[in-house]
């Protein structure tokens, strides 16, 4: 992965000196708070209900094992003791104190960590698909673009202040789409012209929020040199026409729909005419300087272990499940990619404790070349597990509870902080992943209903990505009171569509039987091997109503 | 006299005075000093105004600074209104009149200028800073130099970090 060289040290540590001097001018009062509400936020410092909450990156979900004890350090010294991973493969702290935010980001910055730029109207962290460079079908990796979509947006010179945030992400499988690119301000879709040449499909104005959109495709084909002068044609025509007046009509999605695609397009396609040949044009070299960061580990020359993992399997019927979900193929013979829950029933989605990022890091090490990504599901992956030593690793992870084996099943929930920790909540989201995590408690009927993606958001602002949930779950305010609207058939990949509206809202104790409902119209009219995704689109949304608001 | 922060962080004195828009139907109250008038006004009466060198422009930050393409060297002083620092308009438009219409006249930021903006508004191509007049001037020149280098190119520097790591 990525490693700093001297100027990168050099920036972040001038960061930290910048963010200590904002710290200490707004404390000593010569910043008001509107004032330092900016600078804040472009260093992921919200003041949340209860404290401040501080949002790290982690640069398109890598981390190294030192990282990670570090991160776990920090929890321990500044925090209490633990650490949660969002749905946009960073992590969060949920207690840190105002003052201590920038020591906090001085021992960060010295394994190569920051915050910058994960909050505020900016560039945010790009994303992509946490198993990239592992996985067999993917056009190339992914990584090395992010790298370089990194460096040009930090500290962008003119773009710190957009209408509104940005975020863009990057997918390079052909088949799946892991990185939800189309819900994004950026999708750029990894692709092959008819020549051979690597290039990016671009899709602008996807989102989530209040006007849940797919994101349409604005350029077919943009050939990989020509990556940064095009965002930043597409970020200057933004930046001056995007609405400023209306905080919810500032995003992306509105200019494009208010000048149609084709519009848009073309007015991006008059501005890149001018800086298409500027210096900002990539040059192979630079590309390949950062492809350096990312080659392959020191894989063993090995065969795929078929015959041991066989009876491994049948000897254990737990390690059977884990294998069936949890681990993935992989691109080496004898190698395979594991991902460590962190939905544990009764832990919060995406919680760890300062003992478990520890635990991780040493499982990295010892397992997988020191190296993890998060993933906007937020779970962890190993992406580099010897297939013969995967049932010691699933023998040491279950006691830690990263093995349930419930990966992309319905209680594998995507969930954000909800009314428990975020002051825009307008209802609680942890409770309600709990009580469906325990309504479905029988493994075997789990796996029957194969992949379900159920995701819950605390507000409008859907950071738990209700909208393109299979079944998604989104909490609303009705009188002061906390209530839960439903929506049925989004997907965030490929295919990728905004769920539609259920009926009227439930009430918190309520929602087990919903769900169950709902699962029950699945089973009932599902042909065969037929996804929950495929009987909701064939049947439509109507059985479903009617069997739930009977 | 007002004060103005240049480049290197410096104070100068200084009397140009930004002429606001006048009503609907009403003409442009000039004052004696050196004037910066709106910018389709000056364009509307450029014979007027041909050859004066107390006599500049400014933008507001929803303006289109095109208008004045071909135009701009004619200009002593173009100023850039930031209505609200979190307005971040004014960017775009110096990088467009420095880089892409060759401006090379002093480009002066006015409006909501605070501190921590100082430095992009100096790699955008703005090479003075009306600062707003609560905030302390004597810091500007720390502001102006929090990162001694970026990763992009702008109108500070042709060169990218991707291409000066290659040197
Ligand atoms: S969706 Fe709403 S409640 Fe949930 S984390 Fe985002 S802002 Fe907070």
């Amino acid at each position: 992965m990525y490693v700093y060289d001297e100027h990168d040290r050099q920036i972040a540590a001038e960061r930290v000196a910048q963010f200590r001097d904002q710290t200490e001018r707004a404390l000593a009062g010569e910043l008001s708070e509107d004032e330092f509400l900016p600078l804040r936020l472009q260093n992921g410092l919200y003041v949340q209900r209860l404290a401040p909450m501080l949002r790290i990156a982690v640069p398109y979900g890598m981390l190294r094992s030192e990282q990670l004890r570090r991160l776990a350090r920090v929890t321990r010294d500044y925090d209490k003791g633990y650490a949660h991973f969002t749905t946009r493969q960073n992590v969060q702290l949920n207690w840190p104190a105002l003052e201590d935010v920038p020591d906090i980001l001085a021992e960060l910055a010295e394994v190569e960590m920051h915050a910058n730029q994960t909050s505020g109207n900016c560039i945010r962290n790009t994303t992509t698909d946490q198993f990239s460079g592992v996985q067999v079908d993917e056009v190339a990796d992914p990584r090395p673009y992010c790298e370089i979509i990194r460096q040009w947006s930090t500290f962008h010179p003119e773009f710190a202040f957009l209408p509104r945030k940005f975020k863009v992400a990057v997918n390079a499988s052909e088949k799946t789409d892991r990185a939800a690119i189309q819900v994004h301000d950026i999708g750029l879709q990894m692709v092959r012209n008819d020549q051979g040449e690597l290039g990016f499909r671009v899709h602008v104005g996807g989102g989530l929020g209040r006007t849940p959109m797919v994101g349409p495709v604005i350029r077919e084909f943009l050939p990989e040199l020509d990556l940064l002068t095009y965002l930043e044609a597409v970020l200057r025509v933004y930046n001056r026409y995007g609405r400023r007046d209306n905080k919810f009509k500032a995003r992306i999605k509105i200019l494009v729909k208010a000048l149609t695609p084709e519009g848009f397009a073309e007015k991006v396609e008059a501005e890149w005419s001018h800086i298409k040949d500027s210096p900002t044009r990539l040059t192979r070299e630079a590309i390949e300087r950062i492809q350096g960061y990312f080659t392959e580990p020191a894989y063993d020359a090995l065969e795929n272990a078929t015959e041991l993992l066989a009876s491994q399997r049948f000897d254990n019927r737990q390690f059977d499940q884990w294998l069936s979900h949890n681990v993935d193929s992989h691109k080496k013979p004898g190698y395979a990619i594991v991902t460590l829950t962190m939905k544990k029933t009764g832990t919060p989605p995406g919680d760890v404790s300062d003992t478990q990022l520890e635990q991780i890091a040493e499982l990295a090490e010892q397992y997988s070349f020191g190296e993890v990504r998060v993933t906007h599901q937020q779970n962890v992956v190993l992406a580099d597990v010897r297939q013969d030593q995967l049932f010691e690793l699933w023998q040491s992870i279950e006691p830690m509870g990263f093995a349930t084996a419930n990966l992309n099943t319905l209680t594998d929930v995507i969930c954000c902080p909800g009314g428990d920790y975020c002051a825009l909540a307008n209802a609680k989201s942890i409770p309600v992943a709990e009580s469906i995590q325990r309504r479905f408690d029988d493994k075997d009927f789990l796996y029957d209903l194969g992949d379900i993606d159920l995701n819950i958001s605390g507000c409008m602002n859907a950071c738990g990505h209700h909208h393109v949930g299979n079944i998604g779950v989104l909490g609303v305010d009705k009188k002061g009171a906390e209530f839960y609207q439903v929506s049925l058939g989004g997907s965030s990949h490929h295919d990728a569509t905004i769920g539609k509206i259920l009926g009227p809202s439930f009430a918190q104790e309520d929602m087990p039987d919903v769900i169950a409902k709902i699962i029950d119209v699945y089973v009932d009219n599902r042909k065969e091997e037929e996804p929950f995704l495929e009987t909701y689109r064939r049947i439509g949304i109507e059985p479903f109503k009617e069997r739930v608001y009977a | 006299m007002p004060e103005v922060i240049t480049k290197d962080g410096a104070i100068k004195q200084d009397s140009w005075v930004v002429v606001s828009r006048p009503e609907d139907g009403e003409s442009l109250n000039m004052p004696e000093q050196p004037a910066l008038i709106p910018a389709d006004l000056w364009l509307a009466g450029k014979e007027h105004f041909e050859g004066r060198d107390d006599i500049g422009v400014w933008f507001d930050s929803h303006d289109e600074p095109e208008i004045l393409e071909g135009l701009v060297n004619e200009l002593p002083l173009i100023a850039v209104n930031f209505p609200k620092f979190a307005d971040g308009r004014g960017y775009s438009i110096a990088r467009l009149l420095r880089e892409r219409f060759g401006y090379e006249n002093e480009l002066r930021a006015i409006g909501d200028v605070l501190l921590d903006q100082l430095q992009f508004m100096k790699r955008c191509g703005f090479d003075s800073y009306a600062l707003r007049e609560d905030k302390d001037a004597s810091k500007a020149a720390r502001a102006l130099n929090f990162f001694s280098q970026g990763y992009q190119a702008a109108t500070d520097t042709d060169v990218p970090l991707f291409r000066r790591r290659a040197s």
